[in-house]
């Protein structure tokens, strides 16, 4: 057993980040900010051509061969870059639908309504980036269909809450071309949660990184602010709520790769809900240390806020995760 | 990362087992929880099976008469023990987890001699005398005083927190033996054999009832100047070697109970009927979650130790997010008592099943309380997470103290 990082997934990891912050630094993703086209596809075809959406394809079919354990190292350096976009929906597709694994095609998920636990005759169903996307999957629990998003009814939302995920109401949805089963679909639904939580830990780290950089030169009273104890124990909590969803994600996607160590579900799950939780209360508190400041749009770090909340949307809620866990009694 | 155990982790594992499975059956009855001479007795007697099976010290160094077992299998050990409800460490605390490792890396040859066999053995009991009235958080300011007298070292002063004091042996105490402001510079390691003449114990009851802690007044005990630990005034650094001993299997036993107690609280939700409530699922959910979680970071840091042979920052938040966890799985097991866990003795219950798990509950919230608080305040241990994980500045120190 050795639950550390391997020399490569730190080099992989590393990799990632500098392919972010050089080909999508965030003072460029925020000129696209309150647009309807959040993606940049020279920088998706840059994140495809880096292995990211194929990297547990199998190499034969020309993927990196990798686990989901690794896909989750990665995809905490997209969500710490604050990269917008379906990352994760064409990380699913890829070996699956055409363009997807090298990052030529972006690819969007929508759960069907009444797949979580509440479902809703007055709410419509919401999606991203839907003018950015190749191809739209529709998951529920039968199996997946993909529709052309050209073809769909639908209403954009303006003020989206991520001024970087744009958003459209749909009336209906049609039922598309199959896809994939219920095992595939269960297969979406889970290594779904287990990315999306490995970016909400990316944002929780990046968010605490933001909160303690300000506290150290932000002065106030003769000091620097993060020598008060008040704020020092708010920046104490970022900390410790990262590493716990970090390990739980990293346990979680590892659970997958590895199904003889544990129950996958289960520990997918948990990662999901402890890391919602980590990048919501993070931004939220990083927004704090900041003061006033931190409620100017300038400062970014209400992006990580608002992000948090979009993925905490995705492939079940904190609640949902909650009860599925309970389930497992 | 591999969550999968090497052969050898595999093996060490099934002997462990097979081996729990022999003794445990054969142990004799726990004896009553305020008759310390029964406990001492009783957990003597399972370390001296542990030491007989060649399991005694798991994680000490060869050197020191250990089995030097790496940071993995010493997870193991604990888990392996836990899971079989083997006995927990108890009166050999002290010595096995603390003096014991302080001896072996700095004690001299005489004192490794003279002292880690009884150790290991479960012969001799040790008991603790670092904090004081005055000096809990702020331990560099302890205030026991030791006198050079000829070969012997005159000390007075007053300890608290002293685990199984009645029925130790001897006490590794730290004294000031610098001027009184010396504070970290001007203390020492000494070894108090706690026959001594003017040691005057008082037993401590807790919150909880329990009586395992007890303060100690020392009235010019005279201590050989051979018990001395490391050199005069280097005790603080004596001290803080010991916890480099830590691999991050701290809260292992701890860990596993709070999982079986939160077993435990859905067994008892589901006889109850509030496991109807979703609200009640979800927060049971939650918890599952949590203590998952724990589990993962658990042997995340167990595999930093076992790389790196130090341990890493990765204890601290443990013990952070762990003690309140455990805080919040003990709110949520009492709160589906209702009215019955306002009381230890359960009354009959109505269903006309098995006895309600009241004693249990009701003890392990009141006992949840103390976590937050021994081995370093939550309080305390935010401010290390944030000076020295993140690097934020100290505080200026207060006018006549400091850090």
């Amino acid at each position: 057993m050795d639950f550390e990082l391997s020399d490569d997934q730190r080099d992989l990891a590393e990799a990632i980040r500098r392919l972010c912050q050089g080909r999508l630094p965030l003072a460029e993703l925020r000129r696209r900010e309150r647009t309807v086209h959040a993606v940049d596809r020279d920088g998706w075809a840059a994140l495809g051509g880096a292995g990211v959406f194929a990297m547990t394809v199998p190499e034969a079919d020309g993927g990196l061969g990798l686990g989901l354990a690794d896909a989750a190292v990665i995809f905490e350096e997209l969500g710490a870059g604050l990269v917008p976009g379906p990352l994760v929906a064409t990380f699913l597709a890829a070996g699956r639908i055409d363009g997807a694994a090298d990052g030529s095609a972006v690819v969007g998920v929508v759960e069907r309504p009444g797949t979580a636990d509440r479902s809703s005759d007055v709410l419509p169903t919401v999606v991203e980036h839907l003018d950015d996307l190749d191809v739209l999957v529709v998951l529920d629990g039968s199996g997946l269909a993909v529709v052309d998003p050209t073809s769909v009814e639908a209403t954009p939302l303006d003020g989206s809450l991520d001024p970087l995920t744009p958003l459209w109401a749909l009336s209906r949805l049609p039922a598309g071309e199959p896809l994939g089963g219920p095992t595939e679909a269960a297969r979406w639904s889970r290594d779904g949660a287990a990315l999306t939580a490995a970016i909400q830990v990316g944002l929780a780290r990046w968010a605490c990184d933001r909160a303690v950089d300000y506290a150290k030169e932000r002065h106030q009273f003769g000091r620097p602010i993060g020598s008060f104890q008040a704020i020092k124990h708010l920046c104490a909590d970022m900390v410790v709520r990262t590493e716990v969803a970090r390990a739980a994600v990293h346990a979680g996607a590892l659970t997958v790769d590895q199904p003889d160590v544990g129950d996958a579900q289960r520990a997918v799950a948990g990662a999901k809900l402890l890391a919602d939780e980590a990048a919501l209360a993070n931004s939220r508190t990083a927004i704090q240390v900041h003061g006033g400041m931190g409620f100017t749009w300038e400062v970014p770090v209400h992006l990580a806020a608002k992000r948090a909340r979009v993925h905490a949307s995705q492939f079940g809620t904190v609640d949902d995760q909650a009860s599925a866990l309970a389930g497992g009694f | 990362m591999d969550l999968r155990p090497t052969p050898s982790e595999a093996a060490f594992r099934t002997e462990l087992r097979q081996w729990l499975a022999a003794v445990l059956p054969t142990l004799p009855p726990k004896p009553p929880a305020h008759d310390w001479p029964a406990r001492r007795a009783y957990d003597t007697g399972w370390q001296r099976m542990l030491f007989d099976a060649g399991y005694a010290g798991v994680d000490w160094p060869a050197e020191g008469g250990g089995r030097d077992a790496s940071p993995v299998e010493q997870l193991i050990f604990k888990e392996e023990l836990e899971r079989a409800h083997a006995p927990y460490v108890g009166v050999n605390f002290v010595g096995l987890l603390h003096a014991g490792p302080t001896i072996v890396a700095e004690g001299n040859a005489d004192q490794r001699a003279r002292y880690l066999p009884p150790i290991l053995r479960g012969d001799e009991v040790w008991c603790q005398g670092f904090s004081e009235p005055d000096a809990g958080s702020d331990l560099a300011s302890l205030r026991t005083r030791a006198v050079r007298d000829g070969d012997e070292y005159v000390v007075t002063g007053s300890k608290i927190w002293t685990s199984h004091a009645e029925v130790a042996d001897y006490c590794e105490l730290l004294v000031r033996t610098g001027p009184d402001d010396s504070r970290h510079k001007g203390i020492t390691w000494l070894i108090m054999p706690m026959d001594a003449p003017g040691i005057e114990i008082r037993p401590l009851e807790t919150i909880a009832g329990s009586t395992e802690f007890a303060e100690l007044y020392l009235d010019e005990v005279r201590i050989p100047a051979a018990n001395r630990v490391g050199g005069e005034n280097d005790g603080w650094r004596v001290t803080m070697v010991t916890l480099s001993f830590e691999r991050g299997t701290a809260f292992v036993g701890d860990l596993l109970e709070a999982i079986e107690l939160l077993d435990q609280a859905v067994a008892l939700a589901r006889r109850t009927g509030a496991w109807d409530d979703p609200g009640v699922r979800r927060q049971a959910g939650h918890l599952r979650a949590e203590l998952d979680a724990l589990w993962a970071l658990t042997r995340r840091n167990v595999s930093q130790a076992a790389r790196t042979g130090v341990p890493g920052i990765g204890g601290t938040v443990f013990k952070l997010a762990y003690t309140e966890t455990r805080q919040r799985l003990g709110e949520f097991s009492l709160g589906l008592l209702g009215r019955c866990g306002l009381a230890a003795t359960a009354p009959e219950p109505l269903d006309g099943g098995g006895p309600l798990p009241t004693a249990t509950m009701v003890e392990d919230w009141l006992r949840g309380i103390s976590l937050t608080i021994a081995a370093g305040t939550s309080q305390v241990q935010r401010n290390i997470v944030a000076e020295r994980i993140l690097g934020l500045p100290k505080e200026p120190p207060a006018a006549g103290g400091g850090r």
